[in-house]
């Protein structure tokens, strides 16, 4: 079993927002939590070491200033215009993976397919060009993945 | 997903290669108008709807004015522009000698605003610049893009290349992860085409006006979150070169419309 371990800098939330940048409230002040990836294919803990909240998870997967997971995924969101084809449906994905592979698919999917089109959500190293405003920034907080993931796990067949 | 469904752990090679059979690699490149609505595409086969005209018609009228130090206008040294610019926006861009680089046909035009009007610089993005380009590429309607990526372009044609397959931005994706990989897929309500240069500049419905290709390089960078390069840079130029070699072929659409 091969265990890696992601360490990631601390961000400087106070130049960001003295400089007068607009930080999405609680993307701000992040120091990304360490965890463990088993096989490339899993991370079984949460990173906020509890569950998240399937509601709120909805939205930031809508959000399209946050997961937008609707620009390449289907979700069973009815009440959503434009889904997109570009990754598989996610309806009935808890039935295919486990929580920590789900997990390890929103955090970065580049540890199951290096060379997959979807992007990382939790992850600030080893990007290139990355925009000011978004430097050193994950595209979601570990609360936000944890509460992604919840919401993932209630999509069941 | 349309075409195929993955599983997990597929690699991402095979993808690409089912992919591309069905776009580039035929050697049948496809245009931006291809995957545009019904209505956008009659906007833009009657001049008399296509917004982009008006802008073209302006370039029309700068063409024959006289302005800078010399006091020349375009027409004066190139005469009748249906003729002595027909075909010019199928060859950019080009190696350009003085500058031992590439040179796309804003950047020419520039040129000879300031050595041979002896004028001040138009800027990238100004209306009278996309007014001339489009202008001079509307000369070449019909024709079939057929850039040079011989000789002393291949080094640049090489560094458009790799940038077009880079990954960059927060969302480290690359030019080709969604106009070779997934054209013909919808990326939430955008459909996406192989991202061709052959209808520059281009009005856009959602910019309500014409822009650049630069302007949307600019875009399609802004929207991985990456820091885009400027307009007119050596990047982009070479990007543009490239790209306007994958759409070998493709007829000139200028002035195009999509949303
Ligand atoms: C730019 C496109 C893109 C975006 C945005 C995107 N994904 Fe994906 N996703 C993919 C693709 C493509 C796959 C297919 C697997 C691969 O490429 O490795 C995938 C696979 C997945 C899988 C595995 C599904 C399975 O059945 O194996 C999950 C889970 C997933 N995505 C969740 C998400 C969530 C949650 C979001 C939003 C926070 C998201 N994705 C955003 C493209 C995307
Ligand atoms: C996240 C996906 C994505 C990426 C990455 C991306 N684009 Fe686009 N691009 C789009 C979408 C969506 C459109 C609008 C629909 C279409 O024409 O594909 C578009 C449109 C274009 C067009 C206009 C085509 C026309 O007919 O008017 C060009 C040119 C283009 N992109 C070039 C690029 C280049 C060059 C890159 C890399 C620097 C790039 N794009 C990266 C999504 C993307
Ligand atoms: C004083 C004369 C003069 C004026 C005024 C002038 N040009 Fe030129 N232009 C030239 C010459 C000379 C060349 C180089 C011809 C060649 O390389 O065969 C040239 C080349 C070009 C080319 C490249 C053509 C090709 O076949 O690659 C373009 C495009 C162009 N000019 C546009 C313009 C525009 C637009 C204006 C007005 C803003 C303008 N020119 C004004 C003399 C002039």
């Amino acid at each position: 079993m091969k265990i890696e371990r992601y360490v990631l800098p601390l961000l400087g939330a106070v130049v960001l927002a003295a400089a007068g940048m607009s930080v999405p409230a609680n993307a701000a002040a992040e120091e990304l939590v360490k965890f463990s990836v088993v096989d490339g294919q899993s991370i079984p803990a949460s990173l906020t070491g509890k569950p998240g909240d399937p509601v709120k998870g909805r939205e930031v997967a809508i959000h399209r200033k946050k997961g937008n997971c609707l620009a390449c995924h289907t979700l069973p969101a009815p009440d959503q215009p434009y889904h997109g084809e570009v990754g598989p449906g996610l309806n009935g994905v808890a039935s295919r993976l486990s929580e920590g592979e789900i997990r390890l698919r929103i955090v970065n999917p580049k540890y199951a397919n290096p060379a997959t089109i979807m992007p990382a959500f939790y992850r600030t190293e080893g990007l290139h060009r990355v925009a000011k405003k978004f430097q050193g920034k994950p595209m979601l907080t570990a609360e936000e993945v944890e509460d992604v993931v919840a919401y993932l796990m209630t999509l069941k067949e | 997903m349309r075409i195929i469904r993955l599983t997990s752990v597929m690699a991402g090679a095979a993808v690409a290669a089912v992919f591309s059979v069905a776009t580039v690699a035929t050697g049948e490149p496809k245009s931006g108008y291809d995957f545009a609505e019904p209505e956008t595409r009659e906007m833009q086969d009657d001049d008399f709807s296509n917004p982009g005209m008006l802008i073209a018609d302006y370039g029309g009228e700068l063409w024959s004015t006289a302005d800078g130090e010399a006091n020349k206008s375009c027409a004066d040294c190139h005469g009748d522009a249906a003729e002595s610019m027909k075909g010019v926006k199928t060859r950019y861009p080009a190696y350009y000698q003085p500058w031992s680089k590439m040179i796309n046909l804003e950047l020419r035009i520039n040129e000879c605003r300031v050595n041979n009007q002896k004028a001040k610089a138009w800027k990238y993005e100004s209306k009278e610049m996309i007014g001339l380009a489009s202008y001079i590429g509307y000369q070449s309607r019909g024709m079939p893009m057929n850039v040079d990526i011989g000789g002393k372009a291949t080094p640049f044609f090489q560094k458009g290349k790799e940038f077009f397959y880079e990954r960059r931005g927060q969302m480290d994706l690359a030019c080709s992860n969604c106009h070779e990989d997934n054209a013909g897929n919808m990326i939430r309500a955008n459909l996406l085409s192989e991202g061709p240069s052959n209808g520059f500049p281009t009005y856009r419905l959602k910019w309500q006006g014409v822009g650049t290709l630069h302007r949307r390089f600019k875009g399609c960078n802004d929207n991985i979150r990456a820091t885009p390069y400027e307009r007119g840079s050596d990047e982009y130029v070479n990007l543009e070169l490239y790209l306007a070699w994958r759409g070998r072929g493709l007829t000139v659409e200028t002035p195009s419309v999509r949303n």
